[in-house]
Formats: structure tokens, sequence, C-alpha cells
């Protein structure tokens, strides 16, 4: 060690105590700020995992519920008077359906209250009842027991979404209640609950030969104007007092003509039904306004008490296409659309795919144009989807004239997006194949080509497959690229599905439920959101086994 | 018709598979080894020779067969019916005489129309027919000049593995087509919109109100196609969605390369990842349901009003979407710092935190932010959660609590529904599509660049 060295060291040593408390300090500061940042780490790590459990579970909260449906079980006397044998799909069955439901209720007779009735049930069970009646002709005569939808805003009852009861007061017209309660001028509980004004009985406004003609209203308003001088609360206390209120002043003038011109002190306005009962202590509660009338209520409270009504799984959801109605509203014909737009997008996407990354991985010279291309599919691997919406509707629409809405062009533009992360998934799959496969493919004499689809294409398969389909997992989420050339068509049957007919595809489907307003609708979008996030997941399982399964280390 | 055509040409290309295999053992007396290629190759030879030329023609014909036909149609017509229409009254039309071919008949269409139908019908039979027998001459010609080559001498194999190079390189130039035709279909319609409306007013306008200019009798060029505060609003909701998920995103992969157990790593990272590979759509409906409520009770509990569709919530939601970009990207820079600067940092005894603030961070700089580059880019391009959570109205506005609106979604608002390629309201959204594919291409070479030099810069 040279002598400065040894100068440096012992200066060091010198100035550094390593025992001091200054030290002790410093190190314990240094250790905080590690865990401070693990701490930070930590949080940032929960926060993002937390985010995707709330994003998960209030899916599947409100999810649940359309998995089931309120499901009443009628018994339907197939009257052979209304059905023509001959024409079984066109016979009355909206007479039929009613018949049923009003024999349960006697009492209902007029028009209103069987509307409010058949109400209840959900406006396509006569076309349930005639499905039925046409796959079973030879129960026509006798009485049969069918189920059928209540409709969207009693199943939402039922699964408890929306209340039978709400609250009658505004939060504001709570808190000016609350306002005139604390200065003590709200006396008795419920019906006798009433609030106490001082009046001034202005002989302008009644006059004492013809009492009954007097503005009571006014000399009220001028005595809550001496509570508060805002005009809006006074004019909306008016709600606070009941509406006979100057019946009831009118009443006391002309049992006591002597106060006209004098200050009745503390007079007592009977208040109004609801205010009566938040003066009992009580939440007043109205009846929900969704529903048309509490007959209603009684009349499914009755149902459910003959142990007709009844919670199966709601086979609609897959079964039917979509629908205005929620509780009839089905994915079926979304699911067919994605399927035949997905099938599209393989069969283009995976030959394509493969080929140019082949050509690009093992046959292309080096040179400028292949640098091109190479430099071009990385960045159409990152613009985004909704450009390629873009081009689909300029190019496939409106320059060749294809037709909008089809799975077709659905899949040619799903195919375009998905191209480029197959060529780069495909392109590494290749890379990983060792080079000794192909010398010694070499050194036997296969060709070029023979190498490629003899060896190393096979060896490579179980890794593009993986890419393959994680790439068409992303594609059946594709939304934007599908709004633009027009696949979120309301088509309302299953009948006409193809490759040239207008549809809808899963994700549309979610976008076009997401924005319907009927109550129903918010679970129908989160069981359906379920579905596709089940398919994603299975879609990514097979990825995921075919790697684990088949890929080989070398 | 297409179904049998396709089903005609693809068993006539598997028989002369057949046929050319057989053909080139005959031509040996059966001895294989006497071959040039093996049997196959001549099969494929001839069955690529009888199919390729025949499938490209059917593809052809399909693109100009309805163009073909709208233009005899229009040729057939009686002169009075179409003198002095616009483009889009004869479309209609045209498209009134396809509806009645095909028997959707509303209405009392003129005769003129009737007969046209009538002539529509019969022109489609003839070209289906026409393209059918085209085809099937094709495949026949094809077939007889192959199967005449055929010779032991000859070499298929080298036939077709051109055929597959040829075949290979046409898929690979699909790629560079599809650039070309999304910078070819948005400039055309760019620049149409640009000579209905000045660009100097799409760029520096202050007001965007597309949907006036629906009215045919209203003058366009009044302001209200100025997409400033579309790119405003763009920009803001992408700086929320870097709010949320810079913080996250970093500190997540700080954590895992640094601190975490290599099991708690291989457990955290795929369920970070999950949320990418969430489909956006349901972002958007989460947003909807959870976030915009929740944010608005809270922001009305502490009295700020907030509307339903505030900028901060569609950011905020989309930041949760980009997190595991962020934490991936920048996992990957931080892991490929040197060891030895690592090491070197440890031997001066910086404690792990101090490690990382003073030597990691600073060497992963480029990495991290050609990833942020990359995730900026993936956030004015997101399209789903704003077109759900955020606002359609243009306000030049930068509070959080207010609605704006971004480029995509004008674009999907602009293009849903029925769509006119001659009104601004379409075109201005290929302008805008423009701009968004440009700003988002110069982000990702940016990114691209950045992270590929500092990634020479190590090796």
């Amino acid at each position: 060690m040279t002598d400065a060295a040894l100068e440096a060291d012992a200066g060091f040593n010198r100035q550094q105590d390593w025992a001091s408390e200054a030290n002790a300090r410093r190190l314990k500061k240094r250790y905080a700020a590690n865990r401070r940042l693990q701490i930070y780490g930590l949080t940032a790590i929960a926060l993002a995992i937390g985010l995707l459990g709330t994003l998960i579970s209030s899916l599947v909260i409100e999810g649940y519920k359309a998995f089931y449906q309120s499901k009443a079980t009628l018994e339907i006397r197939l009257d052979p008077a209304l059905i023509d044998p001959s024409n079984l799909a066109d016979a009355n069955y909206r007479r039929i359906f009613n018949t049923a439901i009003e024999q349960y209720f006697p009492e209902v007779t007029s028009p209103t209250e069987k509307r409010q009735l058949s109400d209840i049930f959900s406006n396509e069970s006569r076309y349930a009842l005639r499905d039925y009646v046409v796959a079973n002709p030879g129960q026509i005569g006798q009485t049969v027991k069918l189920k059928v939808s209540l409709s969207d805003p009693f199943d939402q009852l039922e699964k408890g979404v929306i209340p039978r009861y709400v609250e009658a007061l505004t939060d504001a017209e709570k808190a000016r209640f609350e306002f005139l309660a604390n200065r003590g001028l709200i006396e008795g509980r419920g019906a006798d609950a009433a609030l106490k004004v001082n009046l001034f009985i202005d002989p302008q406004k009644v006059n004492a030969a013809d009492i009954p003609s007097g503005q009571f209203r006014d000399i009220i308003g001028d005595g809550l104007r001496s509570i508060v001088r805002n005009s809006d609360f006074v004019e909306r206390s008016f709600d606070i007092i009941r509406g006979d209120a100057t019946e009831v002043l009118k009443a006391h003038l002309i049992a006591n003509p002597g106060s006209i011109g004098q200050i009745i002190e503390n007079f007592k306005l009977p208040l109004s039904q609801h205010y009566g009962t938040l003066a009992s202590g009580q939440t007043p509660m109205v009846f929900n306004g969704r529903f048309a009338s509490e007959k209603q209520f009684e009349w499914l409270d009755r149902l459910k008490s003959q142990n007709m009504v009844s919670y199966p799984f709601a086979s609609e959801l897959f079964v039917n296409a979509t629908s205005r109605f929620p509780e009839l509203a089905g994915l079926a014909g979304a699911i067919a659309g994605s399927f035949y737009a997905l099938m599209v997008c393989f069969l283009i996407s995976f030959p394509l795919g493969i080929a140019a990354a082949v050509y690009l991985e093992e046959f292309a010279p080096k040179n400028r144009w292949t640098d091109l291309i190479e430099v071009n599919i990385n960045n159409l691997a990152a613009v985004p989807s909704v450009v390629f919406g873009l081009l689909g509707l300029a190019v496939f629409l409106n320059t060749f004239g294809l037709p909008r809405s089809v799975p077709l062009v659905g899949g040619m533009v799903l195919a375009l997006i998905t191209l480029p992360t197959i060529i780069i998934t495909t392109r590494a799959a290749l890379k990983a194949v060792p080079p000794s496969i192909r010398e010694a493919a070499l050194g036997v004499g296969a060709s070029k080509h023979q190498v490629v689809m003899h060896h190393v294409l096979p060896l490579a398969m179980p890794g593009i497959m993986t890419g393959v389909i994680i790439g068409l997992a992303h594609a059946l989420g594709e939304t934007a690229p599908l709004l633009l050339i027009g696949m979120n068509a309301f088509i309302p049957s299953i009948e006409n599905i193809g490759l040239l007919e207008p549809a809808t595809a899963l994700p549309t489907q979610i976008y076009a439920w997401a924005d319907s307003p009927e109550r129903g609708f918010v679970a129908r979008t989160s069981a359906a959101i379920l579905v596709l996030l089940g398919f994603l997941v299975v879609m990514n399982g097979i990825a995921i086994f075919l790697r684990q399964r088949f890929e080989r280390k070398w | 018709m297409l179904v049998y055509v396709l089903a005609a040409i693809l068993s006539l290309t598997l028989a002369s598979y057949f046929i050319g295999s057989r053909r080139s053992l005959q031509t040996v007396a059966g001895q294989a080894s006497q071959l040039h290629s093996r049997p196959g190759y001549y099969g494929v030879f001839v069955a690529a020779w009888v199919g390729i030329p025949a499938l490209l023609l059917v593809l052809i014909w399909l693109m100009f067969q309805g163009a073909v036909i709208d233009t005899l149609l229009l040729v057939s017509l009686p002169a009075e019916k179409t003198a002095n229409l616009s483009e889009a009254q004869i479309d209609l039309i045209i498209s009134e005489i396809k509806q009645v071919s095909r028997g959707n008949v509303f209405g009392q269409p003129d005769q003129a129309v009737l007969d046209a139908a009538q002539r529509y019908k019969s022109w489609q039979g003839i070209a289906s027919w026409s393209m059918l027998a085209v085809a099937l001459a094709l495949c026949i010609f094809g077939l007889v000049i192959t199967r005449s080559r055929i010779a032991p001498q000859f070499r298929a194999r080298q036939g077709v593995e051109a055929v597959l190079n040829a075949f290979m390189i046409a898929c690979s130039v699909i790629a560079v087509l599809t650039t070309v035709g999304i910078i070819v279909s948005l400039l055309v319609e760019a620049l149409r919109f640009f000579s209905m409306v000045s660009p100097l007013e799409f760029f520096f306008g202050l007001r965007w109100e597309p949907q006036i200019a629906l009215r045919a009798d209203q003058s366009l060029g009044d302001g209200a196609f100025g997409a400033i505060p579309v790119f405003l609003g763009t920009l803001e909701i992408a700086l929320f969605a870097m709010l949320v998920a810079i913080p996250i995103g970093l500190f997540t992969a700080i954590y895992l390369t640094e601190y975490a157990h290599p099991k708690f790593r291989a457990v955290v990272k795929p369920i970070i990842e999950i949320l990418a590979g969430i489909p956006t759509v349901v972002y958007g409906f989460f947003a909807i349901l959870v976030v915009a409520p929740a944010f608005r009770n809270f922001m009305a509990n502490i009295g700020v009003d907030a509307a339903p569709n505030s900028a901060f919530v569609a950011g905020a939601v989309m930041g949760i979407m980009i997190i595991p970009f962020i934490s991936s990207l920048s996992d990957d820079a931080i892991t490929a710092v040197p060891r030895s600067l690592r090491d070197g940092s440890y031997a001066l005894g910086a404690t792990q935190a101090e490690t990382i603030t003073s030597v990691l961070l600073p060497a992963a700089l480029p990495g991290i932010m050609g990833g942020i580059l990359l995730a900026v880019s993936r956030a004015i391009g997101e399209t789903m959660i704003v077109v759900m959570a955020a606002g359609i109205i243009a306000t030049l506005t930068i509070n959080p609590f207010e609605p704006v609106t971004t480029v995509t979604v004008q674009i999907v608002t602009l293009l849903i529904g029925d769509t006119e390629f001659d009104s601004p309201k379409t075109l201005a959204a290929f302008a805008l599509g423009l701009v968004l594919f440009f700003a988002t291409l110069i982000l990702n070479v940016i990114a691209l660049r950045i992270v590929q030099k500092y990634r020479e810069r190590y090796d």
C-alpha cells in the first residue's frame, strides 16, 4: 500500500466513527427509505390486484342475477274455440293467455286493471305460448302448465334490484323540515303533527264581513316569511303543511272573528302525511313510481303465496337473440356472430401469418425491402384498432362494396388486426427452433423448403398455435372496429345466421346493452361480460396448456 | 352459386393432384426413384397451377362484378330518370332496384325500376354462370398444360417451391399493403374533407360541432370543425391515465424485480397482466357501473360537483388498463441493466433502495421512457373506454370533473349508424383518424428507437 493510500485510509478512519449516534441515525434513515420503497411497491401491487378484484367482483355481483329468471307457472286452458288447428301460428294467444291469468284474479274486471295484471308478465309470453302450441298441437282443448317470465320491473323487484318502496322525501326536503324542527316549530307526531307559526291576520286580506273569501294562503305565507326570508323556501314549505291548512285557518277565524287584525301566536298548521311520519321519527316511504299500481304487488304476492313463482336458470340468456325486453334478451345471436367473425379471422390470418413469418424468418434475403416489411409489421402491431375499423369501412365497404354489418367483413378486419401479432409470435417460435435441427436436415440432403416444412414448422407449431390463440382471444374482445363496420346491428332473431347476414358480436352486444336504459340490462350486460371473459379464459387456458404440454425447451 | 364455384375448383384441384402424381409414375413405369422429384411434388405442381389461377380469377371477378353490373344498370336506365341527379340519389335508385330484385317491394316502384330489377336479376345470373365457366376453363387449361410437361427430368420440386415462395412473399406484402391501405384510405378521405373544410380551421379551430353540418342548408366552415377541443380532451384523458398507470406500474415493476421472492413474482406478474387481457369494452362498462358513481359520490361528499362522465374517471379507468404495459416494460428495462452495475452499487454499501434510485432507474430510464411513450400511444388510441365513459360534446376545458371528448370517441360517434361518404361529418372522422394514426406512429417509432438504442448500449 502506498503512503498516500495509507494516509487516506487513516483520514477516513479518523473522520468516520462507525459507532457514533449520528451514524446510527443515518443508517436508520437509510433503512427506513429502503422499507418505504418496499411499501410503495407492495401498495402498488395491492392496488393493481385490488382494482382487478373490484372489476371482477362487481361484474359477478351484478351479473349473477341475469343467470336466473323469475317465472310464474300458470295453468292455461288451450281453448279449441280460439285455436284454428290448420293455422296454429296465428291464433289469438294474447286472449288465451289473458284469460288464463285472469282466472287467478276473478276480482279484476276493469280494462285498466286487466292491462296492469298482464303487465306483470313478460310481453312475449303469448309467443312462448304460441311456440308451445305449435310444438304440441295435441294439447289443444286441454289445460297445460306453462312457465312464463315476469316482466323486467317485476323480475328486478324479485331480485331485489328495484325496491318496492322508496323514500318519499328528498334530502333537500328533509333538510328543510329539519330546519323548522330545530327551531322547535314542529309539535306532535303522525296525524296530529303541526307546524307552529305566528300569523298576523291582516284585515286587508280577510274581511270580517265575509271571512270565507279571505286570502288565507297569503296569510300563512306571510307567517312563514317571518321564519325565513327566502321566498323559495316559503313556497316549498307549503308542501310541509297539509293542503287543507287554509281550511283550518278559515274555520278558526269563523269561530274567532275577533282575531282579525291581530297576531295569532303559535297557530298550529297540520302537517302533510309524509312530514307527519317524519315528525314521528320514521322515514316516510312511498310506493316506487316505476310500477303502475300497488295492486300489482298484491297480485304478485298472491302468485308467490300459491308457490307459482320460481327462479329457474335463465336459459334465455344463451338461447335467445337480443331483444328490447331484458328478460328475453340473449346472447345466441352475438355468440354466433363472434364465432363466424373469428372463423373468418382464423382462416385468413393463420395461413397468411405463418407464411409471412416463415418467409421473413427463414427465406427472406437481408435487404432494404425485407427491413421495410419488418419495421412495418412492428408498427402495425401498435396501430390503434379503431384505425383498422376506418380501413375496413373505407376499403371493404366503400370501395369493394361488401355489405355492412356482416361477419365476413368483421372477420377480415379482425384478421388484419391480428396478423401482425401472429407474424411476430410465429417468428419468435421459429427462432426458438435450434439451428442444429436445420443443419441436420440439410446434411441429409433436404432442400431448404423441406427443412422448413418437414422439421422446423412442425417443431414450432405449439408455439405458433399459442400465439394464434392469444391473437384470436384479443380479436374476440375487439369492439371499436366492429362498431365502425356496423356489426352492432339489432337482430332479434337467430334464424338468419351466416357469413353474409347482418349480425352482432359479443363485445358489440355488450356495448349495445350497456347503452340500454332498462334496469334489467345492467345485469344482462354484466352476465354477457362474464360469458365473454369465460371464453377468453378458456382460450387463454388452451394456449397455456399447449405451451406447457408441447413446447420444448432445447 | 359462389359455393358451387369454389367447390368445383377445389374438387378439380384435388383431382389434379392425383392426376399429376399418377402421371409422373406412369412416365417412369412405376419406378419412383427415376423421377427427379417425389411423385407428390408433381401432383402438387399440377394442383397449384389448376387451383391458384382459378381462385385468383374468382376473387378478382367478385371484386369487380358488383361495380360492373351497377354501371351497366345505370346506363340501361332511361336517360330522363338519371338526369340531374346527385351521386347519392343515383345510389338510392340502384339500391331500390336491388331491393326490388330481392322481392322486398315497398310501395309502387316505377315500371323503369321494375324492368331494371328484372335485368339486374338476369345479369347476375349471367355473371355467375360465366364466372363458373371461365373458372373451369382456366382449371382445365392449367391441367392440360402442366400435365403435358410432366417428364422424369422435370424439376417439379423446384416448381412447387417457386409457387410456395411466391405465396409467402405475397403474404408478407399483405402486411405492407395493410399499411398502404390505411394511409391511402385515410389520406384520400381526409383530403376530400380538407377540400370542404380548411385545414387551418381543423387544426386550430376552437369549436367542434360536427352535428351541425348535418343539415344541407347549413353553411359549413363556421367553426364547427375546429378540432382543438378534441385534441385537448384526448391529451387530458391520456394524462390522467398516465397519472394512474405510471406510479402503480413503476412501483410494481421495482418491487417485482428487486424485492419480491421469485415465487411471489411468478404468481403476481401474470395476475397483473390479466389487466391487459380484459377487453376494453369491459373497462368501459366498469367505469359507468362502478367508478363513475363512486367518484361522483366521493366528490359530492367533499362538496365538488363532478359530471357522471368526467374526464378524470375515463382517464383513471384507462390508467388501470395501462398498468401492465408500464409494469412489464419497466420490468424488462430494469432486468436488462447489467448485473455488474447492481453488484458495484452493493459493493459500495448502498442499500437496495439506493441502488434502485441512483443506479438501476437512471440506467433503465431510456427503456422506461420508451415504455411510457408506448403506453401514451396506447392511451390516445384507446376507444371503447372513452366511448362509454367520456363525453361526446367537445368542450374546451381542462377541468377534470367536466366531460371532455377524444379523437376516438368522435371517430366512433361520427361513423356509427349509416354513413354517407360525401358529408363532411363522415369525412371528418377520417381526418381525425389520420391525425391519430400519425400521432401513434410517431410515438411508436420514437419509443422503439429509444428502446433499441438503449439496448445497444449494454450489449
